[in-house]
């Protein structure tokens, strides 16, 4: 059974704000971008017969908006939690279990207004065999990978830091960006060293926002106000939730698989992609992404990101709207790249490419512990 | 020394900390696929065989990745830059740890650099495997 065409995005929308918000609780932000989802879909709360969400409880957002669901889905791995809401929204809309599927995400990561914890037992195994050795969230364990890859590639510093000067460029042209401000290869590599070798440029931005999806079955999009976007193909993985348990440190399975699963309901050739979107908590998380997902070979992200090929301008658009690393990140930034995939389809994105047809959003969950793919388009032919 | 948070062992991991507080790195291999493995659980993550051995590591690896920390993590303020290394073993799995005895500096560390285990003593009896260059003094 395909998900292909199933299912359509037909409300979409961010929180009024993705910067700094510490006067908005965590639940808040998740009702925040749920009614103006639902606003931007013309329908009420009483429409949704599925809550989907990440981070806070779904029966606590089904509560706060007033809405008694028929499926509930809190799949929370993450990151790329809400690519894999929609390919379960798509799925429980094709098997009937709900109508209108509303995912929400909030997230108040930087003032930590009413926010969920991350709070770790001494008896767990990270707690075990990854703590004791003085590992500070993602920025030391997320970038671990990095060395092996330069080991075993010859992928250069240099090329590290393209990644977040092409991602700069786009947030350039984003009004809601919260870095905007030009920088070169130089700046990332004299920024503050944060772990070796990653600099401070090169990590994403910790911010306060949400965004929100409204899905319905394919053959009722056309009745809401917005052009719809359809679900064309879809997949998920998981491979590990210790970085130190990563089987190949130069490549992220779950990317691989959850790439090829949506590559194949699509049914498109990776020429055929338009624009993208790769989550990128780190600089390296977009290149891993790139080889992963089959757009270049293995090892040949670095000298595609240094010759500015996915920046403005370049053959490859990826993360037109800043991306983590310049837009914002909230800590689970995937429903972001969503968000901007539903933009540039609709044609209403701030840097708005010409004859967008076909969007992939891939997320990652955790430090490579988990992926989600998204491809989209705006051809109800398709 | 760092304050570091410290293991408390489960009943799947205990013969580990056991282990270790007499300095001996025990890890485990599967007697169906010949297989060791790491971390430790009854069973074999790859053929699911619950026919496996604990046996006591040669304590040699690796450096096969690592990072050098900068911003450091809660108690090891006084302790940056430090190292969080992946090690593969010799005898296959990986495992994290520190890396010690030599300057935080990349230049000392190529990817593939030779260790082996040393041991920090901690309170309540455990002892923390940390890796320092093959053949240099303790
Ligand atoms: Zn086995």
């Amino acid at each position: 059974m395909s998900l292909r065409m199933s299912a359509a995005v037909v409300g979409a929308a961010e929180t009024d704000s993705v910067a700094v918000q510490p006067d908005k609780s965590e639940i808040q932000l998740h009702a925040e971008a749920a009614l103006n989802a639902l606003a931007d879909a013309g329908m009420s709360k009483d429409d949704v017969d599925g809550v989907l969400c990440a981070g806070q409880s779904p029966v606590l957002v089904a509560e706060y908006l007033g809405i008694t669901p028929t499926f509930i889905d809190g799949t929370s791995v993450g990151g790329c939690s809400f690519m894999l809401h929609v390919r379960h929204a798509a799925a429980a809309i094709q098997a009937g279990l709900c109508k209108t599927a509303l995912i929400t995400h909030g997230q108040s990561g930087r003032s930590r207004v009413g926010a969920g914890g991350w709070g770790g037992s001494r008896q767990t195994l990270s707690g075990q065999f990854e703590e004791p050795y003085g590992v500070a969230g993602p920025p030391t364990r997320f970038t671990i990978p990095i060395l092996r890859h330069m080991h075993e590639y010859g992928t250069t510093h240099e090329q590290l830091a393209s990644v977040a000067v092409a991602t700069r460029r786009w947030a350039e042209r984003n009004p809601r960006a919260m870095m905007r401000d030009p920088i070169t290869v130089d700046d990332v590599l004299q920024s503050r060293m944060i772990a070796y070798p990653v600099h401070l440029l090169e990590c994403c931005l910790v911010t306060d926002g949400g965004g929100a999806l409204v899905l319905v079955a394919a053959e009722r999009a056309k009745d809401f106000p917005k052009r719809p976007v359809y679900v064309l193909g879809t997949g998920e993985s998981s491979e590990h939730s210790m970085i130190s348990m990563m089987h190949d440190f130069t490549e992220s399975r779950a990317f691989k698989i959850a790439g090829q699963l949506a590559f194949a309901e699509a049914g498109i050739a990776r020429k055929d992609i338009d624009h993208a979107m790769f989550y990128d908590a780190f600089a390296h998380t977009p290149m891993f992404a790139l080889e992963a997902l089959g757009f270049v070979g293995k090892g040949e992200s670095g000298p595609f990101f240094e010759a500015m090929r996915t920046a403005p301008g370049g053959d490859f658009p990826l993360n037109t709207n800043g991306g983590g690393l310049s837009y914002t990140h909230t800590g689970m930034y995937g429903m972001f790249a969503l968000q901007e995939s539903v933009r540039q389809l609709r044609g209403e994105a701030a840097a708005q490419l010409p004859d967008v047809r076909t969007s992939i959003a891939h997320g990652v969950g955790g430090m490579f512990h988990a992926a989600g793919t998204i491809i989209f388009t705006n051809d109800d032919r398709a | 020394m760092p304050k570091r948070p410290l293991p408390q062992p489960t009943p799947e991991t205990r013969e580990f900390w056991e282990g270790a507080s007499r300095r001996e790195l025990r890890i485990q291999r599967c007697r169906g696929c010949g297989r060791a493995y790491w971390y430790p659980r009854p069973f074999c993550p790859n053929c699911s065989s619950k026919d496996v051995e604990w046996f006591t590591a040669s304590g040699k690896g690796r450096l096969h990745t690592y990072v050098i920390v900068h911003r450091a993590a809660p108690g090891f303020q006084d302790w940056a830059p430090y190292v969080i290394a992946i090690v593969e073993l010799e005898e296959g799995p990986h495992m994290m740890s520190n890396v010690v005895g030599i300057e935080p500096a990349p230049e000392h560390l190529p990817v593939g650099l030779p260790l082996e285990v040393t041991w920090e003593q901690q309170e309540d009896g455990i002892a923390l495997p940390l890796f320092r260059p093959a053949g240099s003094t303790p």
